[in-house]
């Protein structure tokens, strides 16, 4: 047991107090807000000021300045730059939330003030656009019947050439196959819809209808559906495809009854991911098929209706009682569109291996 | 991951070097799916430019630096100068605004909170990935429009003597700016999300090396994370770009449609290729609409480009930048 001398408890202490950095008081930040808040009162009262939020903006400012100013003079430089990134990083987040959240609470607000189960089980038939009541539910089944077929000619499709570029593609071909399917995630919808109409409406002369709207948003699925599936199927061990070639199967079986159940999970997750994204989609719709206010059940014949060109019809009535529909309409849309993310997000997690 | 990581070929037939007829039947249907898509992104380009062309033969003023657009008029006369120039200044500003804001909220949720938040956090901002474009619109026209009188007039008032804010006619709604920034909501989780993969890639001992060399948390991701993921950022915000260029829905809500080149960006006007195609489509005559195919084909290159940039900037850099997506 050593024993503590006087001397060497001061020594100690006076290092400890040259290593030991100044730093600014626990609650500096909350220091420099009321300073700041001083300091943006004065300016305000002495300067006429744009409102509310031109105040805050002073006051944020002033709370920045004070802050840096005060760290710079007890910490340094370095540690003054730190906090100032810090608070911008802090708030660049906020700003980001706050979007998200006030666009959000409009939806569902405005949303339920006009949502009903009539809403879901009624059509716009017969309904002006001054009156209120009607329904979406001709736009649910028009939305379901595109996105399914879309979806019916996309998941075959791409899961084959996510499975050409990681179990065969090699050399040039492959790396072409590669870029273009990245490039294609940046098709921008509309031109997805204009391609569509020029092939199957100009060209090849058939109506337009909800088939031709699936269509252009199969362009859309995709490169999405590719890019997750070849992500799932790179991360299924080798060992799996080797012992299976060891035991003499082919390499196609082995794909078909190795591989792809192995990554089943991975791939419905991102056909779910694939769906929640396209089934907001309105551009393409809006080229490709005609609107209509009555169920139309045919995917091959006639004007059908979807969720979203469904609120574009509501908004462009501007009247109160349609815009209110439109409001309603987003929130089913969202609903619609959360739902197959949390269900990508389930899937996710129920076929995830266990983890060692 | 290293790049030999690729599944091993199987060996092709125990006798002799005869494929079997399931694998080649198979490999074939594969690399024919391949085929396709190469097909499918072969044909956007050349029936948007075989049926644009009617739209070129008949137009009787110049396609680039015409502003009107009266393509069923008797001669027709337009052009996509108008177009073009809404399109880069909406896309533009947008940028301004999303850029910072989407790389500080990256980094917010890669390196500022928690473990925990951090993935929780990650979902919030897909989830506003995932908010259908009609719906921003919307949210724009309804209620972001009410609310920003305030700024445009202020930016009037006081930095008016910049011609990009200066209002004439004192109305402020339906403009270029407020689409600007109903655009900037929509990119900026795009931005985000990537930047935020790419910051994750950063090698874990670079950025703990360069926290016990006693740097502070700014400093390391000034000096570690930035210059590491400077490829992945600029592709990011690609893009980000690129969705911007290529909106429709929202903007052509939020626009009330003009065919003139106005810089007083807070006044009403303005118009972009997408907007328009959506606004004009069920209007248009034959030639009309071959015009309307003629400025989404000018739009698709414009994408097309701003694409092959990020993807040609990530496979460049693929080496020590492990953006994947």
């Amino acid at each position: 047991m050593s024993v503590m001398y006087k001397e060497d408890a001061e020594v100690l202490e006076g290092l400890s107090s040259q290593l030991a950095m100044r730093t600014l008081p626990r609650l500096g930040t909350l220091y420099s807000a009321l300073i700041g808040a001083a300091l943006a009162a004065v300016l305000v009262v002495l300067t006429p000021a744009a409102g509310i939020a031109g105040s805050l903006v002073i006051w944020y400012l002033m709370y920045l300045l004070v802050q840096s100013v005060w760290s710079f003079r007890i910490e340094g430089r370095r540690f003054a730059v730190d906090r100032l990134a810090t608070t911008l990083v802090w708030t660049a987040f906020l700003i980001a939330l706050s979007a998200l959240v006030w666009i959000l609470i409009s939806v569902t607000i405005r949303g339920l003030s006009a949502f009903s189960w009539d809403f879901l089980t009624g059509t716009m038939r017969n309904v002006s656009p001054l009156r209120e009541g009607g329904g979406l539910a001709h736009a649910l089944v028009g939305t379901l019947l595109q996105v399914g077929m879309a979806a019916a000619i996309a998941v075959p499709l791409s899961i084959l050439v996510a499975i050409y570029l990681v179990e065969y593609g090699r050399g040039k071909l492959a790396t072409l196959v590669t870029f273009f399917v990245d490039v294609m995630t940046g098709v921008p919808s509309i031109v997805a819809g204009l391609f569509i109409y020029t092939f199957w409406v100009l060209t090849f002369g058939f109506e337009r209808s909800g088939f031709a709207a699936s269509l252009a948003l199969t362009i859309l699925m995709i490169p999405v559906i590719v890019r997750s599936t070849e992500e799932m199927l790179k991360i299924v061990p080798n060992d799996l495809r080797e012992a299976s070639y060891a035991l003499g199967v082919p390499k196609w079986k082995t794909i078909v009854r190795i591989v792809i159940p192995t990554a089943f999970g991975g791939i419905v997750t991102g056909v779910m991911l694939s769906i929640a994204r396209v089934a907001g989609e309105t551009a393409p719709l809006l080229l490709t098929t005609f609107l209509s206010q009555s169920m139309n059940p045919n995917l091959f014949t006639g004007a059908q209706a979807s969720v979203p060109t469904f609120i574009w019809d509501q908004i462009s009535s501007g009247t109160p009682a349609s815009i209110d529909r439109a409001w309603a309409g987003a929130l089913v849309l969202i609903i619609v569109v959360v739902m197959f993310y949390a269900l990508a997000r389930l899937v996710a997690k129920l076929t995830a291996p266990a983890r060692q | 991951m290293s790049p030999d990581l690729k599944p091993l070929d199987a060996p092709s037939g125990v006798q002799g070097s005869k494929v079997r007829l399931g694998d080649r039947i198979f490999s074939n249907l594969t690399r024919g799916a391949g085929i396709f898509v190469l097909l499918i992104m072969a044909s956007i380009g050349a029936f948007l430019v075989w049926k644009a062309v009617p739209a070129f033969q008949n137009n009787t003023g110049d396609f680039f630096t015409t502003q009107q657009w009266f393509p069923d008029a008797d001669p027709p006369i337009f052009g996509i100068a108008a177009l073009a120039f809404g399109t880069a200044i909406s896309s533009v500003i947008a940028m301004l605004i999303a850029v910072p804001i989407a790389i500080g909220t990256a980094l917010f949720i890669a390196f500022f909170s928690s473990r925990k938040a951090s993935t929780s956090l990650g979902f919030v901002i897909d989830v506003l990935a995932a908010v259908p474009s009609i719906i921003y619109g919307l949210w724009g026209l309804q209620v972001l429009m009410n609310h920003m009188d305030g700024i445009t007039k202020w930016l009037n008032d006081y930095l008016g003597f910049i011609p990009l804010f200066n209002n004439e006619i004192g109305i402020y709604t339906k403009s270029i700016f407020i689409a600007s920034v109903v655009l900037a909501i929509m990119i900026l989780p795009t931005i985000s999300a990537l930047s935020r993969e790419v910051f994750l890639q950063v090698p874990r001992d670079h950025r703990e090396a360069s926290l016990a060399l006693g740097a502070t948390r700014w400093e390391m991701i000034r000096m570690a994370v930035l210059p590491f993921s400077r490829p992945g950022i600029i592709s990011a915000t690609m893009l980000g770009l690129g969705r911007a260029l290529g909106e429709t829905i929202a903007v052509a809500l939020i626009l009330s449609a003009a065919f003139e080149i106005n810089w007083h960006i807070t006044e009403p006007g303005g118009n972009t290729f997408a907007a328009n195609i959506a606004l004009k489509w069920n209007e248009a005559g034959p030639i009309g609409l071959s015009a309307l195919i003629a400025s989404g084909l000018i739009l698709f290159i414009i994408t097309l480009v701003v694409n092959m940039i990020a993807r040609a900037i990530i496979a460049k850099h693929k080496e020590f930048s492990g953006a994947n997506s």
